[in-house]
C-alpha cells in the first residue's frame, strides 16, 4: 500500500515552502465570465442562422424579394427604439454604480419600454408581410429572414422578462452585490442584442433591399 | 367542443395505436423493462431509500455525486446502445439467401439511428462529462464547479434527453433516419411520423445541459484553479477537458440551431432543407457537421487526459514533453473545426475544395502522432505496473493508431469516393471510438473509481473485461474493413451475396466477445462491491498518484480540500510526498459550500413534458409545460440563499478521523 512519503531519499523538507494556506481561500466569483461565455455561445446561433440567411436569402423561389418587401424608414425607426434602449440601460448601469435604486429602476423601465416599442414594430411588420401573402413558408429566402429576425425578437422578450422580474428583486431587497451582478449580466445581454441587431439591420435589411 | 375535438386538443396525435404491441420484440422489451423497473422501485420503496436518494443524490449539487450519478447514466444507457449493436450484428449475420433475418427494414432502420444517438449522446457524453464534473475541482484544488446549481440541472436535462429516447421505444417510434438525420429524408415529407421529431427534441433537450456544462466547467477551471497553479501547472486531464469544453461551448450551439432548423421545417412549414421553394439540404449537412467533427474530439480529448494520468501514474515518471502535450490538444482542438467537409467529399464541391479539407485532416494526424509518441517516451525506462488501467492504455494505443491510420486513408478525397458511405467506414469510426473513447473511459473508470469509492475494483474481472473487449473488438471490426473494400454499403438489413456472409458471421462472433467484456465489467463492479473490505484505499492513494485528487481521502469529504492546497509544480501531490508535504492538522476554518437543491430536477421534469408534448402535437399541454417552464426558473432566481457554512469544528472532526486511519494503516 502507499505511504505519504513516495522516495524517504528526498526527504530534505524544506520547511519554508507552504503547501496548504492557512487562510480562507475564496476564488473569484465567475459569474460575469461564465455569461460572457454564454453569450458567445448564443454568438454561434446568431452566426449559424446568418450564414443560412447567406446562403438562402437570394433563393426566392419566384416569390417576393427583400428590395420588393423591406420597408426601411420603418426599420430605421426600429433600428432607433432598440439603440435608445441600450443607452437608458447604460444610464440605469451608471445610477447602479451611485447606488441609486430609485433612479436606477426608472432607467430600467424606460429601456423596458423602449425594448417593448421595438417588438410591436417587429410584430407589426411580421403581420404586414404575412397578410401580403410573404409569410416563412412561402421561399427560402423568407424562411430564413424570418427566423433570424424572429429568433432575435425571441431574445428581446426574454429579456424584457428578465428585466421585469430584475425590477421586482430589485425592488424589494434592494442593490444588493447578488442584484447589481444580475443588472450586470442583463446589461451584457441587453447591449449583445443590439450589437446582433446591427448585423441584421446591415446584412438583411439594407443589403437585402439591394436589387 | 365533442368528444373527438377534445381528445385531439390534449393528446394531439398520441393514439393507443402509437403502443407497439404487435411487434414481439418490442413487447418482450417492454414486459422485460417494466418487471426490471418495478423490481427496483419496489426495492428501492421498501429499503425506504427515497428520502435519501432524492436529498443526497438527486438534489445534489457536489460535482462528485453529480459525476457519479453521469456515470451511472452512460453505463445503462450504453446496455440499451449495446442491445442495438448485438441485434444490428445477428440480423446481418443471418440475412442471407432470402432468409429476411428477425428485424424488418422500418424496425432496423430504426435500431441503427437509435444505436448512434444513444452511442454518442447517451454513453459516451455522459461518461466524459461524469469524468470531467468528478476529477477536475479535484486537480485544480477547488471545492465545486463554478455554478453547482447549473450542474445538477445540466445532468438532470441529459436524463431528461435520454427518457425522451427511451420513451420511443414503446410509445411511437425513433427515426429511421441515421444518427444525424439529413434531409430530405428527415423532412416532412419523408418522415411524416414523430420518429424524428423524437430525435429533435431528446437532443434539444439534452444539448441545453451539454452547453451549460462546458461554461460550467471552463469557469471552473479559468477562474477557481487553487493558487500556484499557472497554465502550465494544471495537469493534462484538465487543460484537455479545458479544450473539450471550448469546443462544447462552440460546437453545441451549431447543433442547436440546425435542429432548430429542421424543427421549423417540420412544425411551421418553412423551407430550409425541403427540395422545393428554395430550399437546400446540404445546408443541413455542412453544419451538422460543423457540430459533428468537433464532437469527436469533445469525446476523445478527455480520455487522451486519461491516457496521459494514467501512463505517467504507471511509469512512475513524469509524463514526457508536458509542452508539447498541451500544445497538441490546443492544435487538434484548433484544427477540428476545419476539416467537417471530409466527411461528405461526394457533395461535389470540386477538387480545391476537396483537397483543402484533405489535407487539414491529415494534419490533424501530426498531433495526435505527437502525442502518441509522448506516451511511449513516458513508458520507455519507466517502471511499468500493468494494473488494469495501464492494460486499457497498451490496449488504445496499438489499436487507435491503426484506427488513425485507416482515417488518414479515408481523408484522401478520391480513396473516400470508393469508400464513402462503406463498411470501411463503419469500421474505422468503431476503431478510433472504441478504441479511444471507450478504452479511455475504462482506463478512467479503473484508475477513479478507488477515489470515488474507496475500495479498488476487482482486478481479474478487470482483465478478462480488457481482453474480452480488445480482441472481441478486433474479431468484429476486421471483418467491416475487409466487406468496406468490397465495396458493402452501410445500414442494410439483409444482402443477396451469399459469399458475404462469413464476414458478418464473424463480425456477429466479435460482438459476442464484446457483450462478454461488457458481462465482465458488470461483474468486476459486483464482485468489487462484495471484496470492498479486502480492496479498501485507506490512504486516497492506491497507485501512487501524482495529482492533487490523490491528496484527499477516498471518497473524498463534501468540501474536498480542508485547506486549498498552494501548487508548486505540475505534478502538485508527487511534489508534495517527495518533499514531505506533512498535512495541516490545526487552525481548521468554517467552509462555505453550496446548498442542494430540486429545481434542476423539476426543471428537467417539465422539459421532458414539454419535449414530449412538442413529440405528439399535444400543443396545449405543450404551452402549459413552456410556461411552467419559464415561471419555475423565473420562481428559482428568488432564491437568493444559496449557500451555507460547515462548521470548523465538522471538518476538524472528518480530518481527524482520517488522520487516525492513516495511521493505522502506515
Amino acid at each position: 500500500m502507499s505511504d505519504m512519503h513516495a522516495t524517504p531519499s528526498a526527504a530534505i523538507a524544506e520547511q519554508d515552502v507552504e503547501f496548504w494556506m492557512k487562510e480562507d481561500h475564496h476564488p473569484a466569483n465567475g459569474t460575469l465570465l461564465g455569461f460572457w461565455i454564454y453569450l458567445m455561445s448564443d454568438c454561434l446561433i446568431f452566426a449559424c442562422l446568418f450564414a443560412t440567411y447567406g446562403v438562402l436569402g437570394r433563393s426566392y423561389a419566384g416569390g417576393p424579394s427583400g428590395a420588393d418587401l423591406f420597408d426601411l424608414p420603418l426599420v430605421a425607426v426600429n433600428t432607433t427604439m432598440l439603440l435608445l434602449s441600450s443607452i437608458t440601460y447604460g444610464f440605469a448601469v451608471l445610477e447602479m454604480q451611485k447606488d441609486r435604486k430609485g433612479t436606477m429602476m426608472a432607467w430600467l423601465i424606460i429601456t423596458g419600454l423602449f425594448g417593448a416599442a421595438f417588438l410591436g414594430i417587429e410584430l407589426w411588420e411580421f403581420s404586414h408581410l404575412i397578410h401580403e401573402g410573404a409569410g416563412p413558408q412561402r421561399s427560402a429566402f423568407l424562411s430564413s429572414f424570418f427566423t433570424l429576425v424572429g429568433t432575435h425578437g425571441l431574445h428581446v422578450t426574454f429579456g424584457i422578462i428578465w428585466l421585469i422580474t430584475l425590477l421586482f428583486q430589485v425592488g424589494r431587497l434592494g442593490l444588493t452585490p447578488a442584484n447589481k451582478r444580475r443588472i450586470m449580466c442583463l446589461s451584457m445581454f441587453w447591449h449583445f442584442l443590439d450589437v446582433v441587431w446591427i448585423g441584421v439591420f446591415t446584412f438583411v435589411y439594407l443589403m437585402g433591399s439591394l436589387p | 367542443m365533442n368528444m373527438p375535438d377534445l381528445a385531439k386538443l390534449i393528446f394531439g396525435r398520441l393514439t393507443i395505436e402509437a403502443i407497439p404491441y404487435h411487434e414481439p420484440i418490442l413487447i418482450g422489451t417492454f414486459i422485460a423493462v417494466a418487471i426490471g423497473g418495478i423490481a427496483l422501485l419496489t426495492l428501492i420503496t421498501r429499503a425506504k431509500l427515497w428520502g435519501y436518494l432524492w436529498s443526497e443524490w438527486f438534489t445534489s449539487i457536489d460535482h462528485k455525486k453529480i459525476g457519479i450519478m453521469y456515470m451511472v447514466l452512460g453505463i445503462v444507457m450504453l446496455l440499451r446502445g449495446f442491445s442495438d449493436a448485438i441485434m444490428m450484428r445477428a440480423q446481418q449475420a443471418i440475412a442471407f439467401n432470402g432468409n429476411p433475418g428477425f428485424l424488418p427494414p422500418h424496425h432496423y432502420d430504426q435500431i441503427f439511428t437509435a444505436h448512434g444517438v444513444i452511442m454518442i449522446f447517451f454513453v459516451a457524453m455522459p461518461l466524459v462529462t461524469g469524468l470531467m464534473n468528478y476529477v477536475v475541482p479535484l486537480q485544480i484544488g477547488a471545492r465545486d464547479v463554478a455554478f453547482p446549481f447549473l450542474n445538477n440541472f445540466s445532468f438532470w436535462m441529459t436524463v431528461a434527453g435520454a427518457m425522451l429516447v427511451m420513451a420511443s421505444l414503446f410509445v411511437g417510434e425513433f427515426a429511421r433516419t441515421g444518427w444525424l438525420a439529413y434531409p430530405p429524408l428527415s423532412g416532412l415529407a419523408q418522415s411524416p411520423d414523430v420518429g424524428v421529431d423524437y430525435y429533435i427534441w431528446s437532443l434539444q433537450v439534452a444539448g441545453v445541459g451539454t452547453t451549460l456544462s462546458g461554461i460550467n466547467l471552463l469557469a471552473t477551471i479559468v477562474k477557481m484553479r487553487a493558487p500556484g497553479m499557472t497554465m502550465m501547472k494544471m495537469p493534462v486531464f484538465t487543460w484537455t477537458s479545458l479544450l473539450t469544453n471550448v469546443l462544447i461551448v462552440a460546437a453545441f450551439p451549431v447543433l442547436t440551431a440546425v435542429l432548430a432548423l429542421l424543427a421549423l421545417d417540420r412544425y411551421a412549414g418553412t423551407n430550409f432543407f425541403t427540395n422545393d421553394f428554395g430550399g437546400n439540404a446540404m445546408m443541413y449537412v455542412n453544419l451538422i457537421w460543423i457540430w459533428g467533427h468537433p464532437e469527436v474530439y469533445i469525446l476523445v480529448l478527455p480520455v487522451f487526459g486519461v491516457f496521459s494520468e494514467v501512463v505517467a501514474t504507471f511509469s512512475r515518471k513524469r509524463l514526457f514533453g508536458y509542452a508539447s502535450m498541451v500544445y497538441a490538444t490546443v492544435v487538434i482542438a484548433v484544427l477540428s473545426y476545419l476539416v467537417w467537409l471530409h466527411h461528405f467529399f461526394t457533395m461535389g464541391s470540386g477538387a480545391s475544395v476537396n483537397s483543402f479539407f484533405g489535407i487539414t485532416t491529415m494534419i490533424i494526424s501530426i498531433p495526435t502522432g505527437a502525442k502518441i509518441f509522448n506516451w511511449l517516451f513516458t513508458m520507455y525506462r519507466g517502471r511499468i505496473k500493468f494494473d488494469v488501467p495501464m492494460l486499457w492504455t497498451v490496449g488504445f494505443m496499438v489499436t487507435f493508431v491503426i484506427g488513425g491510420m485507416t482515417g488518414v486513408m479515408l481523408a484522401v478525397p478520391p480513396a473516400d469516393f470508393l469508400l464513402h458511405n462503406s463498411l470501411f467506414l463503419i469500421a474505422h469510426f468503431h476503431n478510433v471510438i472504441i478504441g479511444g473513447v471507450i478504452f479511455g473511459l475504462f482506463a478512467g473508470i479503473n484508475y477513479w473509481f478507488p477515489k470515488a469509492f474507496g475500495y479498488r475494483l476487482d482486478e481479474f474481472w478487470g482483465k478478462c473485461s480488457f481482453w474480452f473487449w480488445l480482441v472481441g473488438f478486433w474479431v468484429a471490426f476486421t471483418p467491416l474493413y475487409v466487406l468496406g473494400f468490397m465495396g458493402v454499403t452501410r445500414r442494410m438489413n439483409h444482402f443477396e451475396d451469399p459469399s458475404l456472409q462469413i464476414w458478418f458471421q464473424i463480425a456477429a462472433f466479435g460482438a459476442f466477445l464484446v457483450a462478454l467484456g461488457i458481462g465482465s465489467f458488470l461483474i468486476q463492479l459486483w464482485v468489487s462491491y462484495k471484496r470492498r473490505d479486502q480492496l479498501r484505499d485507506v490512504t486516497g492513494d492506491p497507485w501512487h498518484g501524482r495529482t492533487l485528487e490523490w491528496s484527499t481521502s477516498s471518497p473524498p469529504p463534501a468540501y474536498n480540500f480542508a485547506f486549498t492546497p498552494v501548487i508548486h509544480d505540475n505534478d502538485a501531490w508527487w511534489d508534495m510526498k517527495e518533499r514531505n508535504a506533512r498535512r495541516r492538522l490545526e487552525g481548521y476554518l468554517p467552509i462555505h459550500m453550496p446548498k442542494n437543491t430540486g429545481a434542476g430536477v423539476i426543471l428537467a421534469g417539465i422539459s421532458f413534458v414539454f419535449g414530449f408534448a412538442m413529440i405528439w402535437h399535444m400543443f396545449l399541454v405543450a404551452g402549459i409545460a413552456f410556461v411552467a417552464l419559464v415561471a419555475t426558473a423565473i420562481g428559482h432566481t428568488f432564491n437568493y440563499k444559496r449557500d451555507y457554512y460547515i462548521p470548523a469544528d465538522v471538518v476538524a472532526r472528518t480530518e481527524a478521523a482520517r488522520t487516525e486511519e492513516l495511521a493505522a494503516h502506515v
